[in-house]
Parts: C-alpha cells; sequence; structure tokens
C-alpha cells in the first residue's frame, strides 16, 4: 500500500487541480456525447421520415443512407481516438490530484 | 460424425483445458468474479467483443440484411455507436469505484440493501431473458446445422447449459473471459474469410458488387421481382417503422452500457486506463465485425438468393449457406461451429454475471446485511447460483421449445438494462441530489415498464392485436425510467447521498482508492 491514511476526499474535490479536471472532462465528454447522439439519430429520422431524398443515388449504385450509415463507422471510431488522445491529459491531470494525497512519487513506494 | 460436429468439438475440448487451467489458478473472489484483476487492454476488448457479439448478430443481421438489404445494415451501426457510451461515460468511474457488480458504484452513496435488491433483481432479469434467446436459438440451429449427426433440441440445449455451468463453476471469470477472446477470435477469422470469399466472388470488384446489390431478384407473393437492396424502407415501414428504428436506437445506445454481463467485464482489468483501452479494442472488433455484415447479408442475397435461403432452413441461416455456396461444406461445417462458439461464450458471460450479482449483491449485502462473511462464502454462492441458473435456464429453453419466439427476448434486456440500469448509474455518478429512492424507483419503473410494453406489443400480441405499437419500447420506457428517478429523488427529500458524492467524484476520475490486481 502506498499509503495509510485514508484520503480528505472533500479536500480533495475541492483543490483547483480536481476541478479543473472535471471541467476539462466535461469539456470533451458533453460536446462529444451531444454530438454522436445527434449524428446517429439523424439516420434513423432521416431515413424514416425523408426516404426520397436518402435514397439518391451519389455515387455508382450507392445512395446518401448507404453512405451514411457507413459514415457512423468513422464517426464512432474517430471519437474514441480523440478521446483516447484527450484522456491522455486527464490521465495526468489525475495523477496530480493523486500526489497531493500520496505525496511526492518516490516517498509512494509500492 | 460429421465435419461440422467434430470443429465443435475440438472447440469443446479446446475450452474445457481452458476452464482446467483457469480452475488451478483461481483462489479467491477476486480471482473467481473478476480473474484477478489482471487481464490486459487488448485480451478484454475481444473478450467483451465475445461477450457482446451473440447468435442474434452473426446469424441474426446477416439474415436481416440478406432478406430486407438496407434496412438490415442500418440496423447493425447502433450496436458499435453504442460502445461511445461506455466509453465516454460508464467504464472507466465504474472500473474506479467498484468491486465486482453494477450495483457496486450505485451502493456507495445510496442505501445499499433497497439498490442491491433491486440492481440485483434487474440483472437477474436481463440475464435471464437473454440467455435464454441464446439457449432456444442454440437448440434451434442444432436441428438446421447438425441435422444429419443425429442431435436433437434437447440434446443441444442441456449441452450448451452443461457447458456454461462447467466453465464458470469451475473456472470463474478467467474461463470465461478466455472462452470469450477463442470465441472472438474465431468469429472475426470466419467473417473475415467469407467477406474475402463474397469480393472474390466478384473479381474484387466493389463496382460489380454493388451493381449485383442494386439487383437483386427474389419471389415476392409468387411473381420474380427485382430490387435495390440499397433502397431504405424494405423491413421498416410506415406508419410506425421510423419510430421502431428510433426506438430500437434508443434501447442500444443507452442500453449497452447498462448490460450487466457488459459492465462487470471493467472489473476484470488493472485499472481504468486498462478499461478505456479495452472499450476502445472492442470497438475496433466490433465495427469491423458490422462493416463486414455488409459482405455476408449482401453476398447472401446476391450469390445465395432470398428464395434458396427461405426453402433451405430460413433467415437465419443465410450466412452458413453462403459458406456453403462459396467454400463447401468443410467451410459451411467452419462457419457453423463458430456460430455454436459464438453462443456458448455469451451464455458464459451471462451466468458468471447473473451469479456474481445474486452472490454479491443479494446474498452477501442484502440478506447478511453486507457483514464479512467471507470471500469463500460469497465464491461458493455465486457457484451455486450459476448451477441454479444454468439449470433453470435449461429448463425452460427446452419447456418452451425450438418453435418459441424468443427474439423479443433480447430487445427486452437492452430496454431494461437503458430505462432501469442506465439511469440509476448515470444519475449516482453525475447528480450530487440523486438519492435512494430515485434509485429504487429507476431501477422499479424501468423494468416494469419496459416488460409491460413489451407484453402489449406486436412481438406478444401480433401485429394485428398490438395495444402498444412499437416492437422497441425504448422510446417510452428509458423517459419513464429517468423521469422516476427525478421524481422520486425530489419527492422523498433525502439528501444524506449528498455526503459521499465528493468520494465517489474523486475515486471515479482519479481511480484513488480503486481495487488493485491480486497478488499470484
Amino acid at each position: 500500500m502506498s499509503s495509510h491514511r485514508p484520503p480528505d476526499w472533500d479536500r480533495l474535490a475541492s483543490t483547483p487541480q480536481f476541478r479543473h479536471l472535471l471541467l476539462a472532462k466535461a469539456g470533451f465528454v458533453v460536446p462529444a456525447t451531444l454530438f454522436f447522439c445527434a449524428y446517429y439519430f439523424a439516420l434513423p429520422v432521416l431515413v424514416g421520415y425523408f426516404p426520397e431524398l436518402m435514397n439518391r443515388r451519389v455515387w455508382g449504385p450507392l445512395n446518401i443512407a448507404y453512405l451514411f450509415a457507413l459514415s457512423q463507422f468513422a464517426m464512432a471510431w474517430i471519437i474514441a481516438f480523440l478521446y483516447t488522445r484527450a484522456a491522455r491529459r486527464f490521465d495526468r491531470m489525475a495523477a496530480e490530484v493523486v500526489q497531493m494525497h500520496e505525496g511526492a512519487p518516490e516517498e509512494a513506494k509500492l | 460424425m460429421t465435419v461440422s460436429l467434430m470443429i465443435f468439438l475440438a472447440f469443446v475440448a479446446l475450452t474445457l483445458m481452458i476452464t482446467a487451467w483457469a480452475a488451478k489458478k483461481s483462489s479467491g473472489a477476486a480471482s473467481f468474479f473478476a480473474a484477478g484483476r489482471r487481464i490486459t487492454g487488448w485480451q478484454n476488448g475481444l473478450a467483451v467483443a465475445g461477450d457482446y457479439m451473440s447468435a442474434a448478430s452473426f446469424l441474426g443481421i446477416a439474415g436481416l440484411i440478406a432478406f430486407n438489404g438496407y434496412d438490415g445494415f442500418m440496423y447493425s451501426v447502433g450496436w458499435l455507436v453504442a460502445y461511445l457510451t461506455v466509453l465516454l461515460i460508464v467504464a472507466e468511474p465504474l472500473r474506479n469505484a467498484g468491486k465486482y457488480t453494477m450495483a457496486d458504484i450505485l451502493a456507495y452513496r445510496l442505501s445499499p440493501r433497497p439498490v442491491r435488491a433491486m440492481a440485483s433483481l434487474a440483472t437477474l432479469t436481463v440475464s435471464t431473458f437473454y440467455m435464454i434467446a441464446q439457449m432456444v436459438g442454440a437448440g434451434a440451429l442444432v436441428s438446421l446445422l447438425l441435422k444429419d449427426s443425429g442431435i436433437g433440441y434437447t440434446t443441444a440445449v442441456s449441452g450448451v447449459g452443461l457447458l456454461m455451468i462447467v466453465y464458470v463453476v469451475f473456472g470463474g471469470m478467467l474461463a470465461t473471459t478466455w472462452v470469450q477472446i477463442v470465441k472472438a477470435v474465431l468469429l472475426m477469422a470466419g467473417t473475415l474469410l467469407l467477406s474475402v470469399l463474397v469480393l472474390k466472388h466478384f473479381d474484387f470488384s466493389f463496382t460489380a458488387f454493388f451493381d449485383a446489390v442494386a439487383h437483386v431478384r427474389y419471389t415476392l407473393n409468387g411473381a420474380l421481382v427485382e430490387q435495390d437492396f440499397l433502397t431504405p424502407g424494405l423491413k421498416y415501414k410506415p406508419p410506425y417503422g421510423a419510430l421502431d428504428l428510433i426506438s430500437l436506437g434508443m434501447a442500444l445506445i443507452f442500453g449497452t452500457a447498462g448490460l450487466p454481463h457488459i459492465l462487470i467485464r471493467f472489473y476484470t482489468v488493472p485499472d481504468a486506463k486498462t478499461a478505456r483501452v479495452s472499450v476502445v479494442w472492442a470497438m475496433a472488433i466490433i465495427g469491423a465485425f458490422y462493416v463486414m455484415t455488409t459482405f455476408l447479408g449482401f453476398g447472401a442475397a446476391t450469390i445465395v438468393g432470398r428464395d434458396f435461403i427461405a426453402k433451405n432452413g430460413g433467415i437465419n441461416m443465410s450466412a452458413p449457406l453462403l459458406a456453403q455456396a462459396l467454400g463447401g461444406d468443410i467451410f459451411f461445417a467452419f462457419i457453423s461451429a463458430v456460430a455454436f462458439a459464438t453462443i456458448l461464450a455469451v451464455v458464459a458471460g451471462l451466468t458468471i454475471s447473473a451469479s456474481s450479482s445474486f452472490s454479491h449483491d443479494f446474498w452477501s449485502n442484502v440478506v447478511h446485511h453486507g457483514s464479512d462473511r467471507g470471500p469463500y462464502e460469497e465464491v461458493k454462492v455465486a457457484r451455486l447460483t450459476a448451477f441454479v441458473v444454468g439449470v433453470v435456464s435449461i429448463v425452460l429453453a427446452i419447456v418452451l421449445g425450438p418453435g418459441a419466439n424468443v427474439a423479443f427476448l433480447v430487445g427486452l434486456a437492452f430496454a431494461v438494462a437503458a430505462s432501469a440500469n442506465l439511469p440509476a448509474i448515470v444519475l449516482s455518478i453525475f447528480w450530487k441530489r440523486f438519492n435512494t429512492a430515485g434509485a429504487v424507483a429507476a431501477l422499479g419503473a424501468g423494468l416494469a415498464s419496459s416488460i409491460i410494453l413489451i407484453l402489449l406489443g406486436p412481438s406478444v400480441r401480433g401485429p394485428a392485436h398490438a395495444i402498444f405499437p412499437l416492437e422497441n419500447p425504448g422510446i417510452l420506457s428509458i423517459p419513464i425510467g429517468f423521469g422516476a428517478a427525478v421524481v422520486a429523488t425530489l419527492v422523498s427529500g433525502d439528501r444524506s447521498s449528498e455526503q459521499k458524492f465528493a468520494e465517489l467524484q474523486v475515486r471515479g476520475n482519479t481511480g484513488l482508492g480503486s481495487e488493485k490486481p491480486t497478488a499470484h
């Protein structure tokens, strides 16, 4: 165990470092979630209520409906990639908060 | 003995060896419930994919596309996008603040007994319904795939049930994990090979492939028709088709992050960072699989043909019949065996999620008030539960019989997960004011509304007598679950849960005080 005293949760929660981490996370997760929900639900809504538009062929036999459905896969992978990149920053910020409890990293021997 | 039976028995032998190896390594509760939390990111990613992609995905979606073209493909999109909810919102805080089950994160700052009792009920409901759908599917498949080997429905159901009991009772989470990994690799290999063979059939020309998809011929009402299979609307027709699709999408997007058997997989990795990596791996694998359903489904529609499939076992046989057309009997046997492996891995995951919830949530914390009963008792109860759950599923699947319409049970599982589990999880992580009354209300109302709406819907009453017009209740039951949570929280006025909100926030976001992997 790296530390024997129980963490002072309320103190850690009110530190500027922790507030900053929460804000940074929300700054990514909230817009990303709103975006992927809007993008995903646009598919059944457009296909269901605007079938003529979606059935328009744009590339050989491929229509907008198929290409839009296919683009959902790319969308999901891109957001996952962007989140993984942003999360590296969140990990560093989280490590700072943990350090405030455990002290300097060299003290925190396992 | 047929070739498919031999390949399947080889898979069974391999999984039993895995189980024996896992049984030798296994000791203690963290080992049984969470594989010692020592599974790596890519391993857990494969296991999540193996836990998630059921026979309904492999055989069902290929068939949906083969029969309905574009609508089937659109159906498959939500299964991947749903993992963004898991990745962005649920996986990391759950790993940081929980121990063995979904209810752990709820019990953190809420009153443990009522919350765990309700969460355990929701978990057992989801797992049992999902499992019966898989078991009936497995039994029905046997009569089609292994019809020459003399294995009947009852034997197949009992065999699948017995194997899942053996994996879980003796090998715990470690064996379950590796069975799921082996299955995911087999499923991906089979799907990739099938896709390449479909493209080879069209001389690797996408133009030729999609031209064929735009001109699919089949018999409709006795007349031969030609149909562009990229046209939307062949399955989901007015007046309710679009609403049903939106409702299904909601159940997938909000339900996947509330499926107990998926959530407990994140306890098997050392920390939240590895949980995140494993979701990304799972998304790569699951996404690749669903993209390839284009080739499986459209390939079956163009190369085998709807009429032939309908005469030779029906919609669920689309992928195996495609394999037979492209690679002969050996490849047919391989794909059939993959379908069985698929079912086995999923039912094992469901069994361990049901048994850990019953033992950890209900037995230890509700019946025994969370007093320390010792880790060995918890494991013993979980093993016993796995056995009981297995036997009950075998009996129910045999009683229902091969002809039972059980596909809606999978939809029901997702609806309960989205309407009951997810509101409780999300609000307990993000809403300070959320309290015990809110969680119990969300779980109760979400569970009840999902079940009632399905009972009133077209899957159970038939399209002509349906009182609720949609097959998927999500569009109504999800707002009911969230609404009940908010109203009950505000009405009860209980604010004791706010005290531990700071602790849950710090734990969830930093991993401070999280469960560590066990030493060997």
